[in-house]
Order: C-alpha cells, then sequence, then structure tokens
C-alpha cells in the first residue's frame, strides 16, 4: 500500500498527488511512468512521473479526470493509500547534449513536460517553453514552468489568459524567424503532437513526443501499448512501456495512435457514468 | 487385486454446452472410491519408468500405493517432497508426454491417469488442512527469486525448505505469474494458485510486489542488499505480431493481452473495471496450448463463432489432445491449413469521425498445403496459390509466441543472451555471471508450466551447493 501524503486541485478537473513509494522515487527520471491501482478490484492505469523527492521517498503524479479510475483517484485523499504503484517504467527522456530546447505541453501534458524542462534547466541548457490550454480556467503550472524557462509562452483556445490560439503558433513563428533548437519536446493530446511535428518538419529540427497508449501490465508483456513507426519506408512495431514512452516525431504513426485510443470509448463512457451515479447515492444516503 | 480395466476412470467434467457460457472449472476432479479404484490400476514396477519421464520425479508408483490405501495425505506428503505445486501440476501438465507416456499399462490400455491422481491427492490435502506455518531452522543465507510464476514459486519453496531465507520479487500486483495472468479460470482456478502462494508463505518465504527487476531493482542492487544469489524466471515477454496489414486495428490482441484481461483484470466478471472486447465471431491465430485458452475464453465471453487458425494439419497442433478435444466439445471451430495475409478493418474515407473507423472487420486467409518436413520435423507449410478468402470476424487474437523481456538483460552487465533473447545457462542453470542462475521461460522461452518447475528444482539445488561451498 502506498499512502497519499499531498494532493492539490489544480483545476477543476486536474490533480497533483505525492505518493509515498520509495523504490520508485530513488529510481524515477522525467519521462518515465508509473502503474497504479486505486484498489485491489481495480483497473491498472499508467501516469507519467511528474516529479519526484528522492529524499523523502515520494513521486508526484498529475492527473486528469477522464474515466472510473482517476475520478476514484481524485476523490481520494491525503492519508488514504493507493493499492498499487509500480515503477519506474519506460525510459527516461534523453536529456544529454542538449544546450537549447522547447518544450511543448499541452493541457495535462504539461505536468509530464515540467519535469523535463526543470531538469534541461538544472544542466544549464536554454529552455523555451510554450504551454497551450483550453481556457483560463484549466492553465496549470504557469509558475513553475516561468521558473524554470528563459522564455514562456502561454496560449488559450479562447484567449481568456496568456496569448490566444494553439501551442503551434509561437513555435511556427519562432521557426519560420530562423530559431533552430537543438530538439523540440513535445507532450500533450496525440493531435498536438502530431501538429507539433508537422510544423518543425520542414525545418528539420528533431522532434521527440511522449505517447500515452493504452496499457495493462507496463513491462512488456501484453503488447495492447504497441505502435507502428516509419523508420526508412518499413512499418515497425513498438512497444511504449519498454520501448517509449518517448518517441522521434517524425517517425510515429499518429492516426494509428489516435484510432487505438478510443478502442474502449464506450466502455469508459459507461464506466464514467456508473462510477458518478453510485457516488452520488453514496452522497444522498450521507446527506 | 488390481484393477486391469484398459480404460481410466474417466474424469469427471461439467457438461460442454453449460461450461461453454461460464468459468467454472471444466473438470471437477476424482471422488475418493474413483481415485482407490484408479489406483489399483498401478503395477507399482519396480523400474518406476514413470519417475524418470517426470520433470521433478515425483515418486509415482510410492504416492499411488497410498492412494490405493486410502491414505490420501501420506500420498500428499510423499508428492510434496518432491513439487512445491501439485494441484498446479495435476491440472496442467501434460501428462501424455511425460509420466504416463511411460506407463507400462498404456501398452495395452490407457496409461495409470496419473495426473488425475496428483490432482485428486493435492485438492483431497488443501480441502482437509490449513497451510500453516512451518519451522525451519534457518541456515542465515538470502536469496532473491525474480518472478512469481511456476519457476520462481517452485524455486523458492525448494530453497526455503532447506533454510534459505527467500524473496520473491513480483512485476504484477498479485503472485502466480502465468498461472494467474495467462491460464483462465476454468481450467486452473487462481483460488489453487493462491492456496500453493500460502503454502510458501508458511515455509516463510516473503513475496514483494510491484518490483519489476530492472527497473525498480537492478539485479546488482540485490547483491548490495545482502541476497547471495539470484534466481530470474521473468518469465517470457514481448508477445510476436505476424507483420501483416492491418495489426492494429482495434479488436487485434495478442493472446497474452487478451487473457490478462479477462484472467489478471477479471474482465470476464460482470462490472469489472478493465474493459475487453469480447466480440461475436472471434479468430485465434496459432495451434498452442495458450490458442486454445484464448478460444475457450473467447466463448466463455460471449462470442457466438470463435475459430482457431492453424497452418498445419490437426496431426501437428501442438496443444494438448485435452484442450483441443474440450474446445471442439465446447464449440470451439478449428480451421487448419491456413494462414492469415491480413487483417481487414473499417474504413470509411468519407467520414474520418465514424465510430466504427479503425475496427476489425475480418481476416484474409490463404489456403495451406503441407511440403517437405523442415529442420524440427514438422512438414513445412506452403501457400496455395490462389486461394485466398475472407472470414468475417470482429477480433482476431494473436496467439503465436513471444520473445524474451528485455528489461534486466538491459540493465544488467555480464548476462549473455542467446539470439532469441533467453538467457545463457549452463546445465545447472547458472548464467554468465557467478551466483546469478536462471530458468523457465526466461530461458527457453514460451514452454510449459512443468519444464519451468523443473529449471527451478534444478536452480534450487545448484543455488544450495553454490551457496553451502562457498
Amino acid at each position: 500500500m502506498y499512502r497519499i501524503v499531498y494532493k492539490k486541485r489544480l483545476n477543476p478537473t486536474v490533480t497533483s498527488m505525492d505518493i509515498l513509494a520509495p523504490f520508485v522515487a530513488k529510481k524515477a527520471q522525467a519521462g518515465q511512468f508509473i502503474i497504479l491501482r486505486t484498489d485491489s478490484e481495480g483497473e491498472r492505469i499508467p501516469l507519467t512521473v511528474a516529479g519526484y523527492d528522492r529524499e523523502k521517498g515520494t513521486v508526484r503524479i498529475i492527473f486528469q479526470t477522464v474515466g472510473a479510475t482517476t475520478h476514484r483517484l481524485s476523490l481520494m485523499n491525503e492519508g488514504d493509500y493507493i493499492q498499487d504503484f509500480a515503477g519506474p517504467l519506460g525510459l527516461p527522456t534523453e536529456l544529454d547534449g542538449l544546450s537549447d530546447v522547447c518544450i511543448v505541453g499541452g493541457g495535462v501534458g504539461c505536468a509530464i513536460a515540467l519535469p523535463i524542462a526543470q531538469r534541461l534547466s538544472e544542466l544549464g541548457c536554454r529552455v523555451t517553453s510554450v504551454i497551450g490550454f483550453r481556457s483560463s480556467d484549466l492553465v496549470i503550472l504557469e509558475d513553475e514552468f516561468a521558473a524554470v524557462s528563459d522564455t514562456l509562452h502561454v496560449m488559450t483556445d479562447d484567449g481568456s489568459h496568456g496569448t490566444k490560439g494553439n501551442v503551434c503558433a509561437p513555435l511556427s513563428e519562432m521557426l519560420k524567424s530562423g530559431r533552430r533548437f537543438d530538439k523540440i519536446i513535445a507532450i500533450g493530446p496525440i493531435v498536438m503532437m502530431k501538429f507539433v511535428v508537422a510544423e518543425a518538419r520542414p525545418f528539420g529540427v528533431p522532434c521527440t513526443v511522449s505517447m500515452n497508449p493504452i496499457m495493462i501490465d507496463g513491462t512488456g508483456m501484453c503488447g495492447g501499448c504497441r505502435l507502428t513507426l516509419n523508420v526508412d519506408g518499413k512499418r515497425v512495431t513498438k512497444f511504449a512501456c519498454v520501448d517509449g514512452p518517448d518517441f522521434d516525431g517524425y517517425q510515429v504513426d499518429f492516426d494509428e495512435a489516435m484510432s487505438r485510443l478510443n478502442c474502449y470509448r464506450d466502455f469508459e463512457r459507461h464506466a464514467y457514468e456508473k462510477e458518478c451515479n453510485l457516488l452520488k447515492k453514496g452522497e444522498n444516503a450521507n446527506g | 487385486m488390481a484393477n486391469m480395466s484398459p480404460k481410466k476412470n474417466e474424469m469427471p467434467s461439467l457438461d460442454p454446452k453449460a461450461r461453454a457460457k461460464c468459468f467454472s472449472e471444466v473438470a471437477t476432479g476424482y471422488t475418493d472410491e474413483q481415485a482407490v479404484d484408479e489406483a489399483l490400476r498401478c503395477l507399482g514396477c519396480k523400474n518406476m519408468p514413470c519417475v524418470s519421464a517426470c520433470p521433478v520425479n515425483i515418486r509415482i508408483p510410492e504416492f499411488i500405493a497410498k492412494v490405493r490405501d486410502g491414505d490420501f495425505e501420506g500420498a500428499y506428503q510423499i508428492i510434496s517432497s518432491t513439487s512445491s505445486l501439485p494441484a498446479v501440476c495435476g491440472r496442467v501438465c501434460p501428462q501424455e508426454t511425460q509420466c504416463e507416456s511411460k506407463c507400462v499399462r498404456g501398452i495395452k490400455g490407457e496409461p495409470v491417469g496419473i495426473g488425475r491422481l496428483e490432482r485428486f491427492v493435492a485438492d483431497w490435502h488443501n480441502s482437509h488442512s490449513e497451510p500453516k506455518a512451518e519451522n525451519i531452522e534457518k541456515n542465515g543465507h538470502r536469496v532473491a527469486v525474480v518472478g512469481s510464476g511456476p519457476a520462481g514459486l517452485t524455486c523458492a519453496g525448494d530453497l526455503a525448505r532447506l533454510g534459505y531465507s527467500v524473496t520473491v520479487f513480483e512485476a504484477l500486483h498479485t503472485a502466480g505469474g502465468v498461472l494467474v495472468y495467462g491460464i483462465p479460470e476454468f481450467r486452473l482456478p487462481k483460488s489453487i494458485v493462491q492456496r500453493e502462494v500460502d503454502n510458501l508463505t508458511s515455509l516463510g518465504v516473503e513475496f514483494m510486489y510491484n518490483m519489476i527487476i530492472g527497473k525498480t531493482l537492478t539485479v546488482d542492487e540485490l547483491f548490495e542488499m545482502g541476497y547471495e544469489s539470484v534466481f530470474i524466471a521473468s518469465g517470457a515477454g514481448l508477445p510476436n505480431f505476424m507483420g501483416i496489414p492491418g495489426e492494429s486495428y482495434k479488436g487485434v490482441y495478442s493472446a497474452n493481452e487478451f487473457l490478462t484481461r479477462s484472467n489478471l483484470m477479471k474482465a470476464y466478471r460482470e462490472g469489472s473495471d478493465t474493459p475487453i472486447m469480447k466480440g461475436e465471431r472471434v479468430a485465434v491465430v496459432g495451434g498452442g496450448n495458450v490458442a486454445m485458452d484464448a478460444a475457450r475464453t473467447a466463448l466463455r465471453l460471449g462470442a457466438e463463432r470463435v475459430y482457431i487458425l492453424y497452418r498445419r494439419s490437426m496431426e501437428e497442433l501442438p496443444a494438448r489432445r485435452e484442450e483441443v478435444e474440450h474446445a471442439i466439445e465446447e464449440g470451439v471451430e478449428i480451421m487448419i491449413l491456413c494462414a492469415p495475409t491480413e487483417i481487414l478493418g473499417y474504413e470509411n474515407k468519407e467520414n474520418p469521425r465514424d465510430e466504427k473507423n479503425g475496427f476489425v472487420t475480418g481476416v484474409r486467409l490463404v489456403r495451406m498445403e503441407l511440403g517437405e518436413p523442415d529442420e524440427r520435423g514438422r512438414r513445412r507449410p506452403i501457400e496455395v496459390s490462389g486461394s485466398e478468402f475472407t472470414l468475417d470476424v470482429d477480433v482476431v487474437i494473436m496467439s503465436i509466441g513471444t520473445s524474451p523481456n528485455p528489461l534486466i538483460k538491459s540493465t544488467t552487465r555480464g548476462l549473455e543472451v542467446n539470439s532469441r533473447g533467453g538467457f545463457v545457462v549452463n546445465p545447472d542453470g547458472l548464467t554468465s555471471r557467478e551466483g546469478i542462475y536462471a530458468g523457465g521461460d526466461a530461458v527457453t522461452g514460451a514452454a510449459t508450466v512443468i519444464s519451468a518447475m523443473g529449471a527451478g528444482k534444478n536452480a534450487a539445488r545448484a543455488i544450495h551447493e553454490y551457496l553451502s561451498n562457498k
């Protein structure tokens, strides 16, 4: 069992938690993920590591309520215990030798992008961050990004905070004005990463993306997290859990990954509604 | 007086029609009377050919003699002196190619039902006793076992009995490895695996869950923590796919994923948190035991038609005869001499938002014929040109083997692996590094439960020898 030692709501649907998991905390690196189960009947879900404190033995997760499990997790409090918390899984983000990087984060993806920005800043790298959200009430981690970025662009789709527009706009402008990064690291919804890669491609700037497919074991056993890369004209199957989650954005088949992600859409919708109804019933009974 | 019937006492089983819709165990086991009657068929041969054909050398005629005399607990004690998991082996061992294949009674008729008797004895013991802590004097040595599948459990049990302090590191949230994520409830109830794990706990074996060796801790760190020897039994790894078009459509599973969702994550239960695409028409590609398990699981989840697609003929089908018969009785259709060339999916080019886009609609197959035997003696399947046809299905399950998991090899210096990625070991199970042993599927690639147990047993003996002389 793994204790929740700190909890904070970052916006109406995004929650940050520090979990006491000393073995994981000791090893975790930016870009890796964990698998958790809230209770003994729950499903296994992967969440990317949003931070860690090796001395305190805690690992930070930041998650958005998107289904039954994340909803249940979001209702747990400091002092509660999570049934299972395994990791760190996947390969860390490659940061060696980089001196000028553009980090692009979208929505809750910013939670994963932040530790990478922090690590790059520690390494003395010039960090340009572009973070995007739907609207002002969904903005998270702005101050944290500001603290480690040489330049920060905050974008909202509706212009209610920062600059109106999506993350591609400032990126495109920088690239067109001749700015060349060693690397662009994009983390967010698949469609966002797809468009970031499309912006970068004409300029040949290397682009790493972080993939978050459906997983079960996370250790290279089930094959559910497979995705297709186009490598030198050949289609190659890779497993996000052991080969990733980071991949060369120029190689990833984003359309296929997007399609695979909604495999259980009907089931998830149903499970989430059921979960919410159960909770409502519980609240009514208590009230 | 010996029972000279040429036939085994039949195994009582649930009716095929009823069982094909539920996850209850198919074979229900011998009664006391049936067990004694079957035991009377054993001739008690002096040279014991059956024992030499058992990977863990269970003293078969001795335990059967105890059954014959009605001393079921005595029979259990004999089995458990060499086998750590009798209730499991009695269910999933391929006895027909091992102990029973050498039974003298098998020359003129059916061999003695050794597996059925083993299962009877183990079940009898389990329902007549509770696991209780045994007082074993500790010898002060610590051993780490990586993985809690059949190889790991066996090795841990044997070492614990010898006085070692054993810790089993399991990556998943529960113990049993393939016995819990792979083999379905109707063939091996999970309560039986749990009971075997409880037996080990009562021997003093410690289990640590959510510990992915190679990630959470490395093998070298285990030594730093004071373990003097490590047994790697991390099992088979990444599932193989065919490399044909369409394998990324939604509805294409590896057998590992399909079975893990159903077994480990309990998707077969109403109201489970874990989703699974049950399918109305399901095709399983491959002919091994895992393929049979997947097909029978699909049937129980409610599929109307379930096909096994196998590229050779019934003769070459690698699954156990009994599993194939059970599958056919339940309604699984075995299509031999055909191989998939492409998986077809729904694509609405006009509406990319069509929710059906990307889901499996069928599989393209080509007929095969058998040519000359290959290097392993199996006749090579050859495509019959122009024989392609389409089978309408909505779920395809790939059950064509696995490749070893890369996590330990990539984080442990000096561990030699072969061309297929399995650990290289000597006959003792010793790897290329001192004190590190390996066994089971992590060495051989996908194989049987009993051969993994044999490897676990073998390694336990070698580790004992190594640490005794250190």
